[in-house]
C-alpha cells in the first residue's frame, strides 16, 4: 500500500507536467484545430532558458525568491517566443490547407531542435537546484520538496488559467475564437489577437513545465521536447483534445498510468504506454473522457 | 507485349548500369565505391519518397512514421537472411550463386513488406477511422515505440546494432525496386481507386457522399505505402550489412517528408526529384553538416508559406514542363483541404 500511494505521487508530479504542457497543445488546436508540433520545443526552450537564468543567479543562495524569477523569466521568454513562431509561421498559412499547417509546424519543430543543438550544445545539461531541498514523510510516503513544489505551482497556474479563462474579457474571446472563428470575427473580436495570446499562454505553461521537469529531473537536453511533447499531446487526447479540464485529467492520468507501469512492470514499456493509451482512446472513445462530440459540417 | 518490352529493357539496362558501376563489366571502368553508395541511398530514398506520397500526398493522410515501417522491414528481413539464409542456400543448392542469393533477397524482401503491412494495418484503422491529424500522431509515437521496442530485443542485436547481414542488395536490385515502388504508385494512382484517393484527399466529406468507403481506401493506402517502406528498409539493411536504431528515427521520417514536400505533394516524379536532390544536398553540404537540418526545416517552412504544393504541385514531371494537360487531380486553387 505505501509503495502504491508512493508511486501515485511520483505519478501525480509527473502528471503535472504533461498536464502544463496538454494544455498547450490543447488551446491551440482549440482556436485554430492544428497540432502545434513545435509546443513540445517551446517546453525544451523553457528548461534551457530556466538553466541559463537559474546559473546566472548562482551564487546566491537557493531561494524561493530567485527559483520564482527564473521561472518567470522562462514562461515571458517562450510567451514571446510563442507569438513569434504563431506570427512568422503559422499565420502566413493559416487560411490553407490543414496538411500545410500541420508541415509548417513540423518545420518550425525541426528547426527549433536543431537551432538548439547548435545553441545549447547536443550533450545535455544539469539543472542547478533552486530551491533547499528537504523531504518529508508522511505515512511512510516519501514527498521531495521538488515533487510538492511541481504539484502545487502547477496546479496554482492552472487555476489561474481557469480564472482567465471563465471570468475575463480576453478569455471570453478565446472560448469564443474557439467555437466558431469565423462568427467571432464577426461579431467584432479581434481573432489574430486572440490567437496570439492563446500561443503566448500556452508557451508560458509550457516553459513552466520546463522549469518544473528541470528541478525534478536535472537533466536537460535539446531533443527532450519531442517525447514529452508526444505525451502530452496524448494526455489531451485522452481528455478531449480542445477542453481545457480534460487536458489536466488526461495529463495526469498519463502521468500516474506511466509511473505505475515502470513501477509494476517494466522500465521497457515506459515509452509504449502512452502510444497504447492513445490507440485505446482512438479505438474506444475518440472524442475523449471529457470532449463533445463534434460533427464534421460542409 | 509492349509493357513486357519496356520491362525487360529496363532489367537489362540496370544490369547492364550495375556491371559498369561495379567494375565487373568492362575491365577498367567503374565508379568510386563512394559515388556508388550515394546512388545507392538515392535509391532507397526514391522508394521511401514515393511510398510515402501515395499516403501523404494522393490519399491526403499524414503519416510521419515511415522510419518505423523501414525499421521493420530492415530488421525482419536481416533477421530472416541471416538466421536461416544458410540453410535457404543449401535447400536451393541446385542453383548458380547469383540465383540463390536473388531468391533469398527476394523472400527476405516479402517477409519485410509483409510485417511492414501488418503494422500499418495494426497503426491504420484506429487512426484512419477518424478524420483529422490522428495518424500524425500515432504514426511518430509509433516510430519512436518500434524503435526502443527493437532496441530491447536482444536477438537482433539491441544497442549494439545488428551486424553480419550478407550483402544481397545493390544498384541492380535497389534500382529495380525504384521502379516497381515507382510503376506500382503510377498505376494506382491512374486506377479508378486512384481516383478516389484523390477524392479524398481533395474533400473527404464529398467523397463520402459519393459512396466512397473512405476508411477501407485510406487503410488501402497506407498499407502499401508502409509495405513499400518495409521494402526499402530490407534493401537499406541488405546494403549496408549493418544496421542500428539509429537510421530509423523520427529524423529519418522528416526527412522523407522533406523530400516529397520539396518535390510536391503528389507528384510522383515530383517525389523523385525531392529524393534525389535531398541526398545530393545532404552530400554537399557534408562540411556544414551541423547547419543542413536547419537549412532544411527552414526550406520547410518557406515552401509551406510561398508554395505549399511543392516544386511541381501536383503535376509530373512532363507535364510540369509542357503544361498541356493537367495531371491527375490538380484542381485549380485547392490542396487537399479537408
Amino acid at each position: 500500500m505505501t509503495t502504491f500511494l508512493q508511486q501515485l505521487v511520483n505519478g501525480l508530479s509527473l502528471g503535472s507536467i504533461y498536464a502544463l504542457i496538454a494544455l498547450g497543445y490543447t488551446m491551440v488546436y482549440g482556436v485554430l484545430r492544428l497540432i502545434n508540433f513545435a509546443h513540445g520545443d517551446v517546453y525544451m526552450v523553457g528548461a534551457y532558458v530556466g538553466y541559463y537564468l537559474s546559473r546566472k543567479l548562482q551564487g546566491k543562495e537557493p531561494s524561493i525568491i530567485s527559483a520564482l524569477l527564473v521561472m518567470v523569466g522562462s514562461m515571458i521568454v517562450c510567451a514571446l517566443l510563442g507569438m513569434l513562431i504563431e506570427r512568422l509561421a503559422y499565420r502566413p498559412v493559416r487560411r490553407e490547407a490543414r496538411l500545410t499547417l500541420l508541415i509548417t509546424a513540423i518545420g518550425v519543430s525541426l528547426f527549433i531542435e536543431n537551432v538548439a543543438q547548435l545553441v545549447f550544445g547536443p550533450d545535455p545539461k544539469f539543472f542547478p537546484s533552486l530551491a533547499p531541498r528537504t523531504d518529508f514523510i508522511v505515512a511512510g510516503v516519501r514527498l521531495t520538496s521538488e515533487q510538492i513544489t511541481v504539484i502545487v505551482v502547477a496546479m496554482l497556474l492552472m487555476l489561474l488559467l481557469r480564472y482567465f479563462i471563465l471570468r475575463t474579457r480576453t478569455g471570453k474571446a478565446m472560448r469564443a475564437v474557439s467555437f466558431s472563428l469565423d462568427a467571432s470575427r464577426l461579431m467584432g473580436i479581434s481573432t489574430d489577437r486572440i490567437i496570439s495570446i492563446t500561443f503566448a499562454l500556452g508557451s508560458a505553461l509550457a516553459a513552466a513545465a520546463g522549469v518544473l521537469i528541470g528541478m525534478q529531473i536535472p537533466k536537460i537536453d535539446p531533443l527532450m521536447g519531442i517525447m514529452y511533447g508526444l505525451k502530452a499531446f496524448v494526455a489531451a487526447v485522452l481528455g478531449g483534445i480542445g477542453s481545457i479540464p480534460g487536458a489536466v485529467l488526461g495529463g495526469l492520468l498519463i502521468g500516474i498510468s506511466e509511473v505505475m507501469v515502470v513501477g509494476y512492470l517494466s522500465s521497457t514499456y515506459r515509452e509504449a504506454i502512452a502510444f497504447g493509451i492513445l490507440i485505446l482512446v482512438l479505438i474506444l472513445r475518440p472524442q475523449g473522457l471529457l470532449g463533445r462530440v463534434q460533427k464534421e459540417k460542409v | 507485349m509492349k509493357g513486357l518490352l519496356t520491362a525487360l529493357g529496363i532489367v537489362a539496362g540496370l544490369f547492364v548500369v550495375n556491371g559498369l558501376f561495379a567494375g565487373s563489366l568492362v575491365p577498367g571502368v567503374s565508379i568510386s565505391p563512394y559515388f556508388l553508395q550515394v546512388i545507392c541511398l538515392a535509391g532507397i530514398n526514391i522508394v521511401l519518397a514515393v511510398s510515402l506520397n501515395l499516403i501523404n500526398g494522393f490519399t491526403g493522410q499524414f503519416s510521419i512514421g515511415h522510419a518505423g515501417f523501414m525499421a521493420i522491414g530492415a530488421y525482419s528481413s536481416a533477421y530472416f537472411t541471416v538466421t536461416f539464409g544458410d540453410r535457404i542456400q543449401k535447400a536451393l543448392g541446385f542453383l548458380p550463386g547469383f540465383g540463390r542469393e536473388s531468391l533469398l533477397l527476394l523472400l527476405g524482401l516479402s517477409i519485410a513488406a509483409l510485417l511492414a503491412a501488418i503494422a500499418g494495418f495494426i497503426v491504420g484503422v484506429p487512426s484512419l477511422r477518424l478524420r483529422g491529424d490522428y495518424l500524425a500522431i500515432v504514426t511518430l509515437g509509433f516510430g519512436e515505440i518500434i524503435r526502443v521496442f527493437i532496441l530491447n530485443i536482444d536477438a537482433v542485436g539491441g544497442a549494439r546494432g545488428f551486424s553480419g547481414i550478407p550483402k544481397l542488395s545493390n544498384f541492380f536490385w535497389i534500382y529495380l525496386f525504384a521502379a516497381v515502388t515507382i510503376l506500382v504508385v503510377y498505376r494506382i494512382v491512374h486506377s479508378s481507386f486512384g481516383r478516389t484517393l484523390v477524392a479524398i484527399r481533395e474533400d473527404e466529406i464529398a467523397a463520402e457522399a459519393m459512396g466512397v468507403h473512405t476508411t477501407r481506401a485510406k487503410v488501402i493506402s497506407f498499407v502499401v505505402s508502409s509495405a513499400m517502406a518495409g521494402v526499402a528498409g530490407g534493401l537499406f539493411a541488405h546494403y549496408l550489412m549493418y544496421i542500428h536504431t539509429n537510421s530509423f528515427t523520427f529524423l529519418k521520417s522528416f526527412e522523407i517528408i522533406i523530400m516529397i514536400v520539396i518535390g510536391g505533394l503528389g507528384s510522383i516524379s515530383g517525389s523523385v526529384l525531392g529524393a534525389v536532390l535531398f541526398i545530393g544536398l545532404t552530400e554537399g553540404l557534408r562540411e556544414f553538416a551541423q547547419y543542413r537540418m536547419i537549412l532544411f526545416s527552414l526550406l520547410l517552412i518557406v515552401i509551406m508559406i510561398v508554395r505549399p504544393q511543392g516544386i511541381l504541385g501536383h503535376k509530373e514531371f512532363v507535364t510540369f514542363l509542357t503544361r498541356r494537360r493537367r495531371s491527375i487531380g490538380a484542381a485549380p486553387g485547392t490542396t487537399g483541404a479537408n
